[in-house]
């Protein structure tokens, strides 16, 4: 899901740019006042966390790869607003240093994977798990906000993609940037993630997730905010 | 920092993951998988779609990484060198990130507690 340099035209690459760096500077506001220093290493863990997990690359036999992002588990344990910055800076580095994305995309990504994945798997993890009470409920809300937001993260990704053609195209008829359409890049992101990715991005999730609501229950921050703290 | 228990236990598995990265690399090859969905270099994607679009072809040299793929020297076909290259970039990885974001973590976060 790391779109590289050149598939993105500067009319889709700037405005991300545009959407993220505003996000990214409101995150900074909600985290200094939402977290306090014994979340710091935590912070740090969760962003090497998120790097390495997009090392597994995983394969669909003689097709395409794809991995997982951490984005869902971070952003239920510490927050959208703390996943953001910790996965932004986890996609920074893969960028700049390992060549993974692109450096103009890096607005881009950041925003699908870090601001849009990390919002969307809160949201629905708050929605299904209604609260810390039930064991098994809290574990399958885990999965279904790995799974839902990363195929939305990744349908997301293709829609940007896909109207490349659409955007900037010579005379004839061949894409300037990517060369793929919506018909061709959405169906071909999205099955590759609803089979088997964000599958892989759901059981994570809900294996964390389970970790901390039976070991440290009062870490987990979509438990502990909106007054909904049940578990002391 | 001190870290208590828990802490040191996600760090013994976050480098426990650094170790088994090259999963990330020796799966794909097995079951012969490509690159991701729309990841594909400017040659590859002329053989898909018969030529380099300008735009790719303009932008896709921007930037070159130290570690491009994760690995120190790509012209290296041994597939256990690239496995070892790959954990180096995993760890070199995963603790600029760590020690990155504990930086900002410092900066931002301002509540003792």
């Amino acid at each position: 899901m790391h779109i590289p340099d050149g598939y993105l035209s500067p009319q889709t690459y700037i405005p991300l740019f545009g959407v993220f760096i505003p996000t990214l500077t409101i995150a900074v506001k909600k985290v200094k006042s939402e977290l306090s220093s014994r979340d710091i290493p935590y912070l740090g863990m969760a962003a090497a966390f998120s790097f390495i997990i997009m090392m597994f690359n995983l394969p669909i036999p003689g097709g395409t790869t794809g991995h997982a992002v951490g984005s869902a588990v971070i952003a239920i344990l510490f927050g959208p607003w703390a996943a953001i910055i910790a996965v932004s800076v986890a996609l920074i580095i893969q960028a700049f240093i390992f060549g993974d994305g692109g450096i103009t995309a890096i607005g881009a990504n950041c925003f699908n994977m870090a601001v849009f994945m990390s919002f969307t798997a809160y949201y629905i993890f708050k929605l299904v798990s209604n609260g810390p009470g039930k064991k098994t409920r809290v574990s399958f809300a885990a999965f279904i906000s790995g799974y839902l937001s990363l195929v939305m993260a990744a349908i997301l990704t293709s829609i940007e993609l896909g109207i490349q053609p659409m955007i900037a195209s010579t005379a004839d008829g061949k894409a300037l940037y990517c060369p793929y359409n919506l018909s061709i890049a959405i169906p071909a992101m999205a099955i590759e993630h609803l089979l088997f990715f964000g599958i892989v991005e759901g059981i994570i999730t809900a294996i964390i997730v389970s970790y901390f609501l039976k070991s440290e229950p009062g870490m987990i921050y979509a438990f502990r905010k909106g007054g909904k703290d049940e578990t002391g | 920092m001190k870290l208590d228990k828990l802490q040191k236990k996600i760090l013994i598995i976050l480098l426990a993951l650094c170790l088994l990265a090259p999963i990330g690399i020796l799966l794909p090859m097995y079951f012969n998988a490509g690159r991701a969905w729309g990841e594909w270099s400017a040659q590859t994607m002329k053989e898909l779609v018969g030529y380099v679009p300008q735009g790719l072809a303009k932008y896709s040299t921007v930037w070159k990484a130290p570690f491009t793929d994760y690995s120190i020297n790509n012209q290296d076909k041994s597939v256990v060198h690239q496995s070892g290259y790959y954990i180096v970039s995993g760890i070199i990885g995963a603790t600029v990130t760590y020690v990155v974001m504990l930086i900002i973590s410092r900066l931002i976060v301002r509540n003792e507690k």
